[in-house]
């Protein structure tokens, strides 16, 4: 297990080496902040000046490893666009981000759990086909589309919900309905998926024969063995957060990190580019260590043989 | 069919029933399935319109009378072209939504096409080699898989000029990862298996081995999982456009239709809610299709498509 975890700890390293080396480059394809932030009118003087208080004139590759030196010790500068140290900016984006997906995925799960079992138990009769049709509608919705129809609707025509913010309990309603979305359409199906694999299996056929109690059966020992792709897929979707992360703050006005990724991006702020991708990769890395842990939790097999594979 | 040929006992066999199998029998299937039956007529008469319609409307589509500006929809007086009413700038919307058309199911086919072939080949040739190959490309893909793609989207569309073609190749790039991960892990299952093994000892080369033993089989599992991303890769693309990075006017697809309306959310609901109508229409097709072709291409599932018996509920 630990082996296991400590070459999971390695590869993600890796990847997360990789993810700040290639948005290094990639943002400062994007242009240079001088042209942005000084007017049309500035001298070559004043933009020199520009360059080199903010660290631009030195060749690419000397930034490049002044970035490094600087990232090991959690150093990603200072943000130009908002005048702080970089990764502040980006720690301070996290927290509605983290709030909205945690409540989104739970609740999520928790529909997701009783559709898909319900579809599972009445596989190809009618409420099965009722769930799948309801839920592929679900996920054809786009988001940014579901958020201004609700808005339309409860905000405007109703007076509900506020239209934006994220103060109020009542303003939480749509951002997190609008990024449950995906993750309910796609969870339900592979739970269904599996909990029909699990129940087909012979252990609970079995059980069935010697009239084990049906729900007991099905909340219990099925869903248990069905539940390692649901983990699986369920840390997927919490990666993808980000994404919908940056629709409720278009669409809401609703902070985050997605928000703030956006925004950087559209003022040419490296640093804070860089430094918010970076929490963003430790957070789907921690993520994905969750999974495996969860995995070693749920299925005792794998705790046995997860040392020695690979 | 060795018995087919002594032609003695053929004729003693009795007439064999005709047993539909493959493509025949999903065909079967199909004709008698209407949701699938629905969802395809949607996608064909999409795919018809946006072939055939835009050429003789462009002009039309695109010209602004600022005197029918916010028109509402259902006036038929104003002819059949604003029956959906018009856009802030007085374009008629319906054939702004044909226009849209064209460039949302090119864009959607198109990156689905080009992320698969990629990650196909990259994948059968991944999972068969193994070693620090694999092992590199699997890293990369986990790069890819943890810079969001709307970030890398951001950038690349930043850079690059907004354009249809530009955007295909930010969208595939970031669901390469999808197929990649799916022909390596059957590849590597697959290079195990006995029938390769006897290629080789036949004195089959690698390339022969992925090309004739491989691909073949990894091939449905593709076109599976490619089916399904249709329908998210369309949400992805309007998505983009709805942020305003995908593409600039004159092009036009559904997302920057619902962006433009945005503005007008509370005075004319209308140029927002009938492009997102047709995102989810057409996205919905697309996964029902899917769906249903899943199933009735998978043996284990065939059970749904034999109405069984009627059971009495028998209690204890």
């Amino acid at each position: 297990m630990w082996t296991f975890l400590r070459r999971r700890l390695v590869t993600s390293a890796v990847s997360l080496v990789g993810v700040i080396v290639v948005v290094f480059f990639l943002a400062r394809l994007t242009g240079s902040p001088a042209s942005l932030y000084l007017p049309e009118s500035a001298t070559q003087e004043q933009i020199d000046e520009f360059n080199r208080i903010n660290g631009l004139d030195q060749p690419l590759l000397v930034q490049f490893w002044d970035f490094l030196v600087g990232a090991v010790r959690l150093d990603f500068g200072a943000s130009i666009w908002q005048r702080r140290p970089a990764l502040e900016a980006a720690l301070d984006a996290l927290p509605p981000t983290l709030a909205l997906a945690g409540i989104a995925l739970a609740l999520s799960l928790i529909i997701a759990l009783a559709l898909g079992a319900i579809a599972a138990v009445y596989r190809f009769r009618l409420p099965d086909r009722v769930i799948t049709v309801v839920t592929l509608t679900i996920s054809s919705i786009p988001d940014f589309w579901f958020a201004l129809v609700g808005i339309l609707i409860f905000a405007v025509q109703m007076g509900l919900v506020p239209t934006s913010g994220y103060a109020t309990p009542a303003a939480w309603i749509l951002p997190t309905a609008t990024v449950m979305l995906a993750p309910v359409g796609v969870l339900t199906q592979v739970v269904r998926g599996s909990m029909i694999d699990a129940l087909g299996a012979g252990y609970v056929q079995n059980a069935r024969a010697r009239g084990f109690d049906k729900t007991r059966l099905v909340l219990r020992h099925a869903m248990r063995n069905a539940s390692l792709p649901i983990v699986s897929v369920a840390g997927d979707r919490a990666a993808g957060m980000v994404n919908g992360s940056i629709i409720v703050g278009s669409v809401f006005a609703f902070p985050g990190i997605g928000v703030l990724i956006m925004g950087a991006v559209l003022n040419r702020d490296f640093a804070v580019i860089q430094a918010s991708v970076f929490v963003v990769g430790v957070g789907v890395i921690l993520v994905n260590i969750v999974v495996d842990a969860l995995y070693a939790v749920i299925d005792p097999r794998v705790r046995v043989s997860a040392g020695k594979a690979k | 069919m060795a018995i087919d040929s002594t032609g003695a006992r053929a004729v003693l066999l009795p007439e064999p029933t005709r047993r539909r199998t493959g493509a025949a029998l999903t065909f079967a299937r199909f004709r008698r399935s209407p949701g699938a039956l629905l969802s395809v007529g949607w996608l064909a008469l999409l795919t018809l319109v946006a072939i055939i319609v835009p050429p003789f409307i462009e002009t039309e589509a695109n010209r602004q009378d600022l005197g029918l500006r916010l028109l509402p929809p259902f006036q038929p007086e104003h002819g059949l072209a604003y029956i959906l009413g018009a856009d802030s700038l007085g374009r008629p919307e319906l054939l702004q939504l044909i226009m849209g058309t064209r460039t949302s199911l090119l864009v959607a086919v198109l990156s689905v096409a080009i992320a698969a072939c990629i990650g196909f080949g990259i994948g059968l040739v991944s999972g068969y080699f193994g070693g620090w190959v694999d092992e590199v490309l699997m890293r990369i893909a986990d790069v890819m898989h943890t810079i969001p793609s709307l970030l890398l989207a951001l950038a690349v569309l930043y850079v690059l000029e907004p354009s249809i073609f530009n955007l295909v190749i930010v969208l595939a790039i970031t669901r390469i990862p999808v197929y990649l991960r799916t022909a390596r892990a059957q590849a590597l299952e697959l290079r195990e298996r006995v029938f390769v093994e006897s290629s080789r000892s036949i004195g089959a080369g690698d390339w022969r081995i992925i090309t004739t033993d491989l691909a073949p089989m990894v091939l449905p599992t593709i076109r599976t999982v490619a089916m399904l991303e249709v329908a998210s890769i369309l949400l992805a693309a309007a998505g983009l456009s709805f942020l305003g990075i995908g593409l600039q006017r004159p092009d036009v697809d559904w997302g920057m239709m619902v962006a433009d309306g945005r503005a007008y959310l509370t005075s004319a609901w209308w140029v927002t809610v009938w492009p997102g109508l047709i995102i989810v229409l057409t996205a919905l097709a697309a996964n029902l299709f899917s769906n249903w072709l899943r199933a009735a291409e998978d043996p284990a599932q065939s059970a749904q498509f034999i109405r069984p018996p009627r059971r009495r509920k028998v209690r204890a």
